[in-house]
């Protein structure tokens, strides 16, 4: 576990606000109360902004990863190409919602705007991996291979 | 919009050095207040004279006033929601659009509380175009509204409700999702309702910037966006201290006082329990506003018949609490004063804050008085001396608090205060209460306070504005630390006014005593970082949370401007005025307490009946 005193080392003023949770998602892999909380006493911001600054960018998150992580695209070229239906679908077969993760920690959910894949819409990133032109029938296999 | 940031952040450079208010909209510097030297700079020249034509007719105005403010001025009453004249100009809700023509003919819709005048704007408020788009926003709020207007607690308050009969709104055109999440009941002093909330940003800029308190601020984004304390926790585990500023500037039903009318019903139709009220200094100035009165007329009669028709069996006066509270903080002051121990000492009437001071400068709680506020030293009379002296069981009496203040709600919740006050009505719940009980209030006639607890001084009563209670304590403390009575005493023209900062120098026998007034937690803030950095000349300090004092509490009826404070504030110096005695330690039944229950001024009886202790409060 990275040391998060030493993850804000760096930062003194409210300012850094954006960059400072930048780094703490990088090493923690989200953002957890905890850290934020250190955070607030570290660059003296308020915890409510900190909140504000962190519920507004999605590029943010605030609960922890599984072992896997799905990312599903909802940008408007796969939202053309229908992945809110694959998005339930998803969130179905793991009985998770966007935003969530499975019990066992091995799989966690969540949408983000546009992958740069358009070409191959609809598109998801499965941890860091890009797969496009997916139907049911393919996300289907994919998950099982995860749970493999 | 980043036009106008621009205009804004000039204004503050050139305004910079010359004091730090531009942060704190409403917060009037007191020029003695700094200490800073004060470079000479354009700001106070007489600002250029420029001409505008408001709906055609010619105005002279400066390149520095904003156009809502202009109409204003010359009976034009532009619509708006979000801008408010203590607040930042942030244009949120787009209400105050007008038709605004630089000279090239082509009108641009700009939001007037935000735009300046310039020189020759042909400025329109009410053309077909500006009509058409301010219903299409006041449209688009209204559909992600809950629009159950009978059944939300500012039903006929509301000014997005008011706007809409103002718009004859029939039908609106838009349709979809509305917003739908669980209202937070969880404070016991403010109801907080976000399927009422059209995000003007009024309540985040009371709360951090005038407050500072940081409690709530804006989380999410589009649709889903609300206003919310801290990742998802509720207005309970948050800082807010309960002040009440928010609900007194919000348009809408979204933030309201946690009403406790239902409590009082069901505990007046006890048959087995004694009711009993009393009133803070306060509510006298400010009640008849919610029957449609003047502000400033005092109804102190009125409100003791209004009270007894209610039901209640004695009504009792938090002066006479609030005079015992003078007798043991001037006891406190001079004893702190002549060890120079403790030094500055800081009044604790308010429980807003002292919360603040507990969350945030727990180090530092060895300034404050340890007296109980006014409410709480009445409410543990009520409950040990008078109780005896009728013989009854305080358990068999409910004792019903009415104060200006959302705060005391949570006060009399406090762990050491248990069993003394049962429950809070604000001045506002007060008046709901005399509507639904049928009492036609402004036709009431004058009754008396009860007794033994019903005899106050005019030092008592004004406690309600801001520097009331600093006065009555010099009063007090001035006359024993010179060891005689003063004829002349009036401290209230250096410290009454409605700055959020004062200061006053008094000389008692060759000693200099510094004394200074604050209201609003962000004056507080700043006074107490002094403190904290061993940097303050004071000895003796009055902090109130709510601007003007508790005239202006959070439980008052809105709206609240300097205007109102004055009137409200004028009203109890005058009752100051009228009355025979006016100095707390002169208060035959003060004294008659002392002397039957208390013993001396300060006793170990006065200490553990009215003295209490402050820890440091963890918030989220
Ligand atoms: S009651 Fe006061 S402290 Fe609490 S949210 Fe409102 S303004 Fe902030
Ligand atoms: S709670 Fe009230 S004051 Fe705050 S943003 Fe919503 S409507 Fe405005
Ligand atoms: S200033 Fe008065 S009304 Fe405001 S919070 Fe304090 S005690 Fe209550
Ligand atoms: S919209 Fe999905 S990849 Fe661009
Ligand atoms: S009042 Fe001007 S934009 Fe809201």
């Amino acid at each position: 576990m990275p040391d998060i005193n030493k993850v804000l080392e760096k930062y003194s003023s409210p300012g850094d606000l954006i960059a400072a949770l930048q780094d703490i998602q990088k090493e923690f892999g989200y953002l957890s109360e905890e850290h934020m909380e250190a955070l607030s006493k570290k660059i003296k911001a308020p915890l409510s902004r900190i909140s504000g600054v962190a519920t507004f960018y999605s590029m943010f998150r605030l609960k922890p990863i599984g072992k896997n992580h799905i990312s599903m695209c909802r940008g408007t070229a796969c939202h053309v190409h229908n992945s809110e239906t694959l998005l339930r679908f998803i969130e179905k077969k793991l009985n998770i919602k966007s935003g969530e993760m499975t019990d066992d920690g091995h799989i966690s959910l969540e949408t983000v705007n546009c992958i740069g894949a358009c070409a191959k819409a609809p598109a998801m990133m499965v941890n860091g991996k890009v797969y496009g032109n997916l139907d049911e029938k393919k996300i289907d296999k994919l998950i099982e291979d995860l749970r493999k | 919009m980043a036009k106008h940031k621009k205009t804004r952040k000039r204004t503050a450079k050139r305004k910079a050095g010359h004091h730090s208010s531009h942060k704190h909209a409403g917060h009037k510097a007191h020029k003695q207040a700094r200490k800073t030297p004060q470079p000479q700079t354009t700001a106070t020249a007489p600002a250029k004279q420029i001409k505008i034509f408001l709906n055609e007719q010619e105005i002279t105005c400066t390149p520095e006033d904003y156009i809502f403010d202009i109409a204003e001025k010359n009976g034009v009453k532009i619509p708006h929601l979000c801008h408010h004249e203590r607040l930042e100009r942030t244009a949120h809700c787009r209400l105050c659009i007008v038709d605004v023509d630089i000279g090239n003919g082509k009108g641009r819709l700009m939001t007037s509380c935000s735009t300046k005048a310039a020189d020759g704007m042909k400025v329109n408020t009410h053309t077909p175009k500006v009509l058409e788009a301010r219903r299409i926003n006041l449209e688009l709020l209204l559909a992600n509204h809950d629009l159950n207007c009978p059944t939300c607690p500012k039903n006929l308050h509301c000014k997005l409700q008011s706007y809409a009969g103002d718009f004859m709104i029939k039908d609106i055109r838009f349709s979809g999702k509305r917003r739908q999440v669980p209202v937070d009941n969880s404070s016991v002093s403010i109801r907080r309702d976000d399927n009422r909330c059209i995000l003007c940003g009024r309540c985040i800029k009371m709360c951090n910037q005038i407050q500072t308190v940081y409690a709530i601020d804006q989380n999410n984004r589009g649709f889903d966006t609300i206003v919310t304390p801290a990742l998802g926790h509720t207005m309970a585990e948050s800082s807010c201290v309960n002040c009440g500023q928010c609900v007194i500037v919000c348009p809408t039903g979204a933030l309201t006082e946690k009403s406790d009318i239902q409590s009082v019903i069901d505990a007046l139709n006890n048959p087995d329990k004694m009711l009993i009220a009393q009133t803070a200094p306060s509510i006298r100035a400010a009640l008849g506003e919610c029957f449609g009165m003047e502000a400033g007329t005092e109804v102190t009669g009125k409100m003791v018949t209004a009270l007894k028709r209610l039901g209640f069996e004695k009504v009792f006066d938090t002066d006479l609490g609030a005079d015992i509270c003078i007798i043991e903080e001037a006891t406190e002051f001079v004893k702190r004063f002549k060890e120079n121990k403790n030094l500055p000492m800081i009044t604790t009437c308010c429980p807003a804050w002292i919360k603040f001071g507990e969350q945030f400068f727990f180090d530092e709680l060895h300034h404050m008085s340890s007296c109980k506020s006014p409410q709480a030293i009445l409410a543990s009379l009520i409950k040990t001396y008078y109780a005896q002296k009728i013989g009854k069981s305080p358990k068999d009496m409910i004792l019903v608090d009415i104060m200006p203040c959302t705060a005391k709600k949570y006060e009399i919740t406090r762990p050491e205060f248990s069993g003394e006050a049962d429950y809070v009505l604000t001045t506002v719940e007060l008046g709901k209460l005399i509507k639904e009980m049928n009492i036609d209030f402004v036709n009431l006639p004058d009754t008396e306070f009860d007794n033994p607890l019903g005899e106050s001084t005019g030092a008592g009563v004004i406690f309600g504005h801001t520097g009331g209670v600093m006065e009555a304590a010099l009063r007090t403390a001035v006359d024993w630390l010179e060891g005689k009575s003063l004829p002349k005493f009036e401290y209230n023209k250096a410290l009454g006014g409605i700055e959020t900062k004062k200061e006053a120098k008094l000389k008692i026998k060759g000693k200099t005593v510094n004394i200074c007034v604050v209201h609003t937690l962000g004056e507080a803030r700043k006074l107490m970082e002094d403190i904290k950095a061993g940097k303050s000349q004071y000895h003796f300090i009055e902090i109130m949370a709510c601007y003007g004092g508790c005239v202006g509490g959070g439980g008052q009826p809105a709206p609240i401007n300097a205007e109102i404070l004055l009137k409200r504030a004028g009203a109890l110096n005058r009752a100051d005025n009228k009355k025979k005695i006016r100095k707390s330690h002169k208060n035959p039944a003060a004294l008659s307490i002392y002397k039957e229950y208390l013993g001396e001024f300060g006793s170990e009886q006065a200490h553990k009946l009215l003295h209490t202790s402050y820890t440091r409060k963890a918030y989220k």
